[in-house]
């Protein structure tokens, strides 16, 4: 399966990239995701980072299962206002 | 209403907006842009968004706050990309029968927007530049 994942912020600036498409094998986590693209973009593991996770748009945890063309987004500590 | 903006926040459109003849009060917060944070002075910000999950969690946030209090209607506008200091970054607008209604709804939504919308600003300074949130500086190239 392929899915999208888009960088924004601190995240966009290490992966060197606003998006990306990944290909995953079937039944893969939002965590094994990450792993997967820590192997292309070894600056996106921010130090002392605290993560959230959205698929399609809603918050999700670590151990959620990713379907085929899910828009994966990690979103670091925000800071509207 | 609930939208991002990369175009400078204009007060009485959310005014209008939220004008209603069942309304007693009218709210407005406006968060605005400051030339310093601890103690280092800023020189430009800039807002970057994910912009579709944003105005979803600016509506729910809208939706939470009508449930928790008899509001008439709101109106909630972030900027995107450079602000310049001292302009509005944020703009709530609620109306609602009476005036408590509506301060209540309008506190409540800033500090969520503040910890639910994913929305992230960088500030820059002489010499450097930070994702506020992060706590990871980044020295501009050649400093």
């Amino acid at each position: 399966m392929k899915v999208r994942v888009k960088f924004f912020a601190i995240l966009r600036e290490r992966a060197g990239t606003a998006a990306v498409t990944k290909e995953l094998v079937d039944g893969s986590t939002v965590a094994d995701l990450w792993r997967e693209l820590q192997k292309d973009h070894a600056k996106l593991d921010v130090a002392g980072i605290r993560l959230l996770y959205a698929v399609n748009q809603n918050y999700v945890s670590l151990d959620h299962v990713l379907k085929d063309q899910d828009e994966v987004v990690f979103i670091p500590p925000v800071s509207g206002g | 209403m609930f939208r991002v903006t990369h175009q400078p926040i204009d007060l009485q459109t959310l005014v209008d907006y939220v004008t209603d003849p069942e309304a007693g009060a009218i709210v407005t917060f406006i968060g605005t842009t400051r030339n310093n944070n601890e103690g280092r002075k800023v020189i430009a910000l800039d807002y970057d968004g994910y912009p579709e999950m944003a105005e979803k969690e600016l509506a729910r946030i809208g939706a939470d706050a009508a449930r928790k209090w008899q509001i008439c209607r709101m109106a909630i506008l972030h900027r995107l990309g450079p602000v310049q200091i001292g302009e509005a970054s944020v703009v709530i607008a609620v109306s609602a029968a009476h005036r408590d209604a509506a301060f209540a709804d309008s506190r409540q939504a800033i500090e969520e927007i503040k910890k639910t919308v994913p929305i992230w600003k960088k500030e820059v300074y002489e010499g450097g530049e930070v994702w506020i949130g992060t706590q990871t500086g980044q020295p501009l190239p050649g400093r």
